[in-house]
């Protein structure tokens, strides 16, 4: 049977345009309080995994250089990729390694560093992360494009409208303003959502989320581990669900949800025996607000088609129902890509222990369940993530 | 504005060589102003993109056939932040269209205004020239 596995240490680097530091001090600033936190010596660490997706920073071989500079030369090593949801197949090839009984201790990193290439050259790269031959070469398609083709596929089925939408970027805004490393701390109002710049219809700039340099930690252990560090609060991965849909947008069957979502998180509930009413809180891929909605659809916190009233009722609030993203989200918080999974997961283990930055925006559990939704692509890879205290 | 002291790196010059010796029918298919799928002879699986290798019988004795041509709108948007490789275009407007023998097709919707186009509507797909000068495929509204 496979072993336990806890969180024992997270450590997490302000988002931003980070051209103040490199990729190696950028991973060093949630390296380093990750450990500390976690209260063991460095020497314990048997595997390293980074989830960095690369090409927009100068560096190829990011783990080795970041391994070096945080004096980890020695482990092993390894670097994921699965798009936006590199972080969270990180977390899932650490928890592996040590639920299968091969390791005991790994520390788990996701840093990006998206703002030393020009922002055109940014959507550029994005835009080609689909299929590049037969969506981006002769058509252009950009990352906004890919999910707007969903929102006017849920406008036009379920009466879903751009106010909806909206809705959704002016809550995660209002909690980033209360997370002190989010990209964005200031509130803003339907009006700012819908009457910025038109990026890809019916998406606007505040329907999508910022690019983002950034870097998050987390360590792993063992049950035998978690006894003899003491540690205090472990945090259990009671769960993780994975899938993933086809390259092409034309080869699937519908726009109005995403398949990877739904598979993966029913895999994660089975494996956590829980259902989606059990958990108390979520992170979930709000890359655009479109996204946010539908993951509230396919993650099963309603009805296909219902999810506009979750947040029209204020049931995605921190003192809702499932309160969803009350640390900005990607959408506010900001989205390292390769960070944007460990992020997530380190932001929910630091809430279980009810140790959330800034209290009004620290959820009451009573179950102590919460999930991290993390989607690659437009659902080209999809992981859920289950933790209990 | 504060200015953050960086070093420039050296700069790559990237592109590709893509092959495509084994879908070439598809690109001669162009210059004939056909848009042709494979379909395969063991399971009858009809795919595009095209595919010279089946994905579900991992046969690879296929036939090049022509998508039929009409369809219906499935979503659209129009790209209005465009990528560094296309700054030279207006925006532009991409459809998914279901065709008739149920394949879909992502391309560019031309020739109507924004305000025209809804899900459901019907367009037919045919070949055309890019402003490069490159041939490609596009729908038009029927
Ligand atoms: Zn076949």
């Amino acid at each position: 049977m496979f072993r336990r596995v806890a969180i024992i240490g997270i450590g997490h680097s302000k988002f931003g345009v980070r051209q103040d530091v490199n990729v190696n001090e950028l991973a060093f600033e949630s390296i380093k309080p990750a450990i500390e936190d976690a209260g063991v010596d460095k020497r314990d660490i048997e595997l390293m995994v980074l989830g960095s997706v690369g090409v927009w920073y100068e560096e190829p071989l990011p783990v080795v250089s970041i391994a070096e500079y945080c004096g980890l030369s020695g482990v092993g090593l390894l670097r994921t990729e699965a798009a936006c949801a590199t972080g969270s197949a990180a977390f899932f090839t650490a928890y592996s390694a040590i639920a299968s009984g091969q390791i005991d201790v790994a520390l788990v990193v996701g840093v990006e560093k998206m703002r030393e290439v020009d922002t055109l050259t940014a959507i550029e790269l994005m835009g080609r992360a689909g299929c590049y031959l037969w969506e981006f070469h002769n058509f252009g398609i950009t990352f906004p494009a890919y999910y707007a083709l969903h929102a006017t596929a849920h406008m036009a089925k379920y009466g879903t409208t751009e106010e909806d939408l909206a809705l959704i970027a002016v809550k995660n805004h209002k909690y980033a303003a209360m997370n002190p490393n989010a990209q964005f701390r200031k509130p803003i109002t339907i009006n700012d959502v819908l009457s910025s710049m038109v990026i890809a219809w019916p998406l606007k700039l505040y329907d999508c989320c910022p690019i983002t340099d950034g870097s998050a930690t987390i360590i792993l252990a063992s049950e035998n581990k978690v006894r003899e560090f003491k540690v205090d609060t472990p945090i259990w991965v009671a769960g993780i669900g994975y899938s993933s849909d086809t390259v092409n947008l034309s080869k699937r069957s519908s726009y109005v949800g995403l398949y990877p979502t739904v598979r993966a998180s029913q895999m994660a509930y089975r494996m956590a025996n829980i259902e989606p009413k059990d958990v108390e809180l979520a992170n979930v891929h709000d890359c655009f607000t479109i996204a946010e909605l539908m993951a509230y659809e396919d993650l099963g916190f309603c009805r296909k088609g219902e999810g506009v009233k979750l947040i029209r009722d204020g049931e995605v609030e921190v003192d809702g129902k499932i309160p969803v993203n009350v640390d900005g989200g990607l959408k506010a918080k900001g989205h390292p890509i390769g960070a944007t999974g460990i992020s997530m997961i380190a932001e929910l283990a630091k809430q279980l222990r009810g140790e959330a930055i800034e209290r009004s925006r620290q959820v009451a559990f009573r179950k102590y369940i919460a999930l991290a939704h993390n989607v690659g692509g437009t659902g080209h890879y999809c992981y859920v993530t289950i933790l209990k205290r | 504005m504060l200015t953050i002291p960086t070093l420039k790196s050296k700069p790559i010059n990237l592109s590709y060589d893509i092959p495509i010796s084994r879908t070439k029918q598809f690109w001669d298919g162009l210059k004939e102003g056909k848009v042709l799928a494979t379909k395969c002879k063991k399971c009858g699986t009809l795919n595009f993109p095209p595919a010279a290798d089946c994905p579900n019988c991992y046969s690879s004795d296929i036939e090049w056939i022509p998508l039929s041509s009409e369809g219906e709108i499935e979503t659209f948007t129009h790209v209005i932040v465009k990528p560094q490789s296309f700054q030279e275009y207006e925006p532009y407007t991409i459809v998914i269209v279901k065709l008739k023998d149920n394949v879909r097709v992502l391309a560019w919707l031309t020739d109507t205004l924004i305000e025209n186009i809804k899900v459901g509507m019907k367009v037919k797909l045919q070949v055309k020239k890019s402003q490069e000068g490159v041939l490609t495929y596009e729908f038009t509204p029927i």
